[in-house]
């Protein structure tokens, strides 16, 4: 491997809310995919709009980057706060920059390089609180070995709306940054890579939001709520040149049901949430399947339950995805594992909820969703192939009185007229019905037409999997541990296994990401051949664990469980598999070091 | 010559297969009747017109009416008729249902409906009842009413539906009384023929369940707005005259506004037709400048 794969920087942004923390961010981002390396950003926050505590991570690497890492290289002190809170992490070799007009450090390792910025005089005494934002990022230029040139061309465009004046002013005082680095602060040991070619860079929410737009959504609905509310704003900002109607309504009821009337004139529709807005939306996920219309549900899953903890992350939701409404039928659920699966999968689940004629939920969570990544532009197919399924547009000389929307076909799937369309007028019901859509409560309840219509409904999943991958293994079939897990920890996992095979413990994964269906036999297969198993997910009580068991019969043999909203690092996983494989544990909980 | 698309179209036109299972002497029969009798005086094609509705004894309506129809859940009618009507505007979207299904469960969406102005109609059965469910109070049951889940008599004050609707800002609000379809009928094609939410709520006696608000009770009382000079622009007047519940009880039309529909104001909807006939997929250059955003 060269010492270009190796390169791994992580650096860290901490102060209150109302700081800028975001824009900094932002800037660093564009720096590093424009000179082709890929990232990967968490931030921890808190629901609050001024003050408490906003720690970013960003994660440099000329690889994947499968996680916020296990360090931190370089911590950016906006406040005093976070001086207190994470200094004590920076191990030698680090740096930490800080306003040392203001902030004081502490207790620290050896070897850790303070680097205090006199924001007032490098800046003659600017009263603008977040001038030491741009102040330190041109330090971080010379730290990094990056050319000036680079900042200020993101700054010009960052701030170009506001104004030359405003541009000059951030630039001015970037340099001035830059320059008290270069005269006083020792680069970093390693160098900064260049990767092949340029990235971009976006959170899981606008990977789902372009998915959708992707899959040609024509109706977006939304109600704002945490982790989600990014995918409607996404959503919003495009909406005039990819003629999308997006609307914000009243309640997550309301946007539950008008995607459900959407999606019944023809149009793709979709929305997204969180658990508290997805639990006002079962009911009309039932009516969807009942109607047999199609449409997308997006869950970003958050810590719950109740309000819970709004902006931090859980994998918490996936029985109330699974019991969504009552009554007895069957839903598409999917939990995509990083952003570009996200992004793919949207109009995947299209695709299908319009062959099926049936709901689908997409299970993401805060951590992808709310997480910014690089990725590829190559990679990205916004014109994927798009199937409708059986829909009638045009009439073919069926008269009114032969047309049944519910026909009881071989295969289940009735072919569905779209509203407008001459000669295929009819009803559709969320009471049970027969063919021709009359409420069968409205003559004699008949158990025969009623078993008939549950059977068609049933009927018509028959073969959903052959149009569905199986999971597999990722990794050495022989390894002496399987990591099992479902949705956003699949990066981590990988992470966790690769430090593994450094210590010398084979591991390999077995990614989850399609719930409803279940590969139940690719799956027991695979961990029928599989050593000692573990299952690896971020709630309490194990809901894939049990999942599993239910579908396989299968109980793995331990869990890694973290709970406390905040993510998995890689070494909490890889030291759960040392502590579960040394004994007898069946569960390990791994402690969270950084304090947000 | 005269062709088979002529020939104007019969309320029979309208008549689909399956008879209601409303109750003989329902007022629900009158307005099943009179918007039947619109479409055809509009001469509106039948496989233009979406009627959808909540749950209930009125709810089963799409059923009797030959058209495209939604019969979806109880309080939602109004969720179901925008999001259809935003994605087809070229469909004429009735909502109907009863009082409990639009002013209680439903009374979110109707508060939020009026203000945005949506281009549909929504006629409400209000009989003063839940009858389906065999006979509880509804918001709009009066005061001291005796029901099966207020057997010592209702304590509540009832909704008012038409001041309701003129606060949050409806352009259309009308009240119309089962047992007088010419009346509903012409306040039928107004609220058709109206650029923007028009509500109709309609007095539908239910003679199982409400012994209180009967014909008996309505005839002697029901007093047309339009037979006193009532100026259909004067919200404040509107408000006064809706608000009489005693000797008088006025029907007709009470407000009419002309106002941006939510259709005129979102430039989606300006060009190119409705949504669901727009082809479905994004073009190269629509790909090109959203990667190039996040570059």
């Amino acid at each position: 491997m060269s010492a270009n794969n190796n390169f791994d920087y992580s650096i860290a942004i901490g102060g209150a809310a109302g700081q800028g923390i975001a824009t900094p961010g932002n800037l660093l981002s564009r720096i590093f995919i424009r000179r082709g390396l890929q990232l990967n950003a968490y931030n921890a926050y808190q629901s609050i709009i001024r003050g408490g505590h906003i720690f970013l991570t960003i994660r440099v690497r000329n690889r994947p980057v499968q996680s916020h890492g296990d360090h931190l290289d370089l911590l950016l002190c906006l406040n005093q706060d976070t001086m207190d809170r994470h200094l004590r992490l920076m191990r030698p070799g680090t740096h930490v920059l800080f306003n040392g007009d203001s902030i004081k450090p502490g207790e620290m390792a050896d070897g850790v390089q303070l680097c205090p910025l006199p924001i007032k005089e490098l800046t003659n005494d600017n009263r603008n609180k977040l001038v030491q934002n741009t102040v330190a990022l041109g330090a971080m230029m010379h730290l990094m070995g990056i050319e000036f040139e680079v900042l200020q061309e993101v700054l010009t465009q960052q701030f170009g709306r506001k104004g030359q004046a405003v541009v000059d002013e951030n630039i001015t005082v970037a340099r001035a940054g830059y320059e008290h680095g270069a005269a006083n602060f020792a680069r970093i040991s390693s160098v900064l890579p260049t990767g092949p070619k340029p990235l971009a860079v976006w959170t899981g929410n606008e990977a789902l939001g372009m998915g959708g737009a992707a899959a040609g959504v024509k109706f977006y609905c939304a109600y704002p709520m945490s982790p989600s509310t990014g995918v409607l704003h996404w959503m919003a900002n495009n909406a005039r040149e990819l003629n999308i109607m997006v609307r914000q309504v009243e309640d997550e009821i309301a946007v539950s049901n008008m995607v459900i009337g959407a999606a019944h004139t023809g149009v793709r529709a979709m929305c997204a949430t969180s658990g508290g807005g997805f639990a006002l939306m079962t009911e009309a996920i039932g009516a969807a399947s009942m109607m047999e219309i199609p449409v997308v549900y997006i869950n970003v899953q958050r810590a719950g339950p109740s309000t819970g903890v709004p902006t931090k992350t859980e994998q918490g939701d996936l029985w109330q995805a699974l019991g969504a409404s009552q009554g007895d039928f069957e839903r598409l659920i999917v939990a995509p594992m990083d952003t570009l699966d996200a992004f793919n999968t949207v109009p995947e689940l299209f695709n299908l909820c319009d062959h099926y004629q049936c709901p689908g939920i997409v299970l993401s969570d805060l951590l992808i969703s709310e997480g910014t990544f690089s990725f590829d532009p190559d990679s990205v197919d916004m014109c994927p192939e798009i199937d409708r399924g059986k829909i009638i547009t045009k009439p073919n000389g069926t008269p009114d009185s032969e047309y049944l929307r519910y026909k009881n076909t071989a295969d289940g799937v009735s072919p569905r007229a779209l509203p407008g369309t001459p000669g295929y007028t009819h009803v559709v019901a969320t009471d049970e019905h027969d063919e021709d859509s009359v409420l069968i409560s409205d003559e004699f309840t008949n158990p025969i037409k009623r078993r008939a219509m549950v059977e068609k409904r049933a009927r018509k999943f028959d073969n959903i999997l052959e149009r569905i991958s199986a999971p597999e293994i990722e990794g050495p079939a022989d390894a002496e541990v399987t990591l099992v897990g479902w949705g956003s920890t699949r990066s981590v996992i990988a992470e966790a296994i690769e430090q593994l095979a450094e210590s010398g413990v084979t591991a390999n994964q077995l990614a989850i990401k399609w719930i409803v269906p279940f590969h139940t036999e690719a799956v027991t297969e695979i961990l029928s051949k599989a050593n000692k198993t573990i299952l690896v997910e971020n709630n309490h009580s194990g809901q894939f664990f049990r999942y599993l068991r239910c579908e396989t019969g299968i109980t793995v043999d331990a869990s890694i469980r973290k709970y406390d909203g905040e993510p998995f690092a890689p070494h909490h996983v890889a030291d759960g598999v040392r502590e579960l494989m040394a004994g007898d544990a069946k569960i390990y909980v791994p402690e969270q070091e950084i304090m947000v | 010559m005269t062709t088979i698309e002529d020939v104007q179209r019969k309320p029979k036109d309208y008549k689909s297969k399956i008879n209601p299972d409303w109750c003989p002497g329902c007022g629900d029969f009158g307005v099943l009747n009179a918007l039947q009798r619109t479409c055809a005086e509009l001469d509106i094609p039948p496989h233009m017109i979406l009627n959808v509705s909540g749950i209930g004894c009125s709810s089963n309506f799409p059923g009797y009416f030959k058209a495209y129809g939604m019969h979806t859940l109880h309080g939602r009618t109004l969720a179901y008729a925008s999001g259809a009507k935003l994605a087809n505007h070229e469909m004429t979207v009735i909502a109907t249902g009863g009082d409990g299904d639009g002013y209680g469960i439903g009374g979110n969406h109707f508060t939020h409906i009026a203000r945005r102005n949506i281009d549909l109609t929504y006629v409400v059965m209000n009989n003063q009842v839940y009858g389906l469910t065999t006979g509880q109070v509804s918001p709009t049951s009066r005061t001291d009413m005796k029901t099966k889940s207020t057997p010592y008599g209702n304590i509540e004050r009832p909704v008012n539906p038409i001041t309701a609707a003129i606060m949050n800002g409806a352009t259309f609000v009308a009240r119309g009384y089962s047992a007088d379809g010419k009346q509903l009928v012409e306040l039928m094609k107004q609220a058709i023929q109206h650029r923007g939410f028009a509500l109709i709520d309609v007095f539908s006696p239910c003679v199982t369940f409400n012994k209180d608000n009967t014909y008996d009770f309505f005839k002697p009382r029901v007093k047309k707005l339009q037979d006193e000079g009532h100026d259909t622009s004067d919200w404040k007047a509107a408000c006064e005259k809706a608000m009489e519940w005693g000797d008088t009880i006025y029907t007709g039309l009470f407000l009419q506004q002309e106002l941006p529909t939510l259709g005129d104001l979102e430039p989606v909807l300006a060009e190119g037709g409705p949504l669901a006939h727009q082809p479905v997929g994004l073009s190269n250059e629509d790909e090109q400048r959203i990667i190039q955003r996040m570059c």
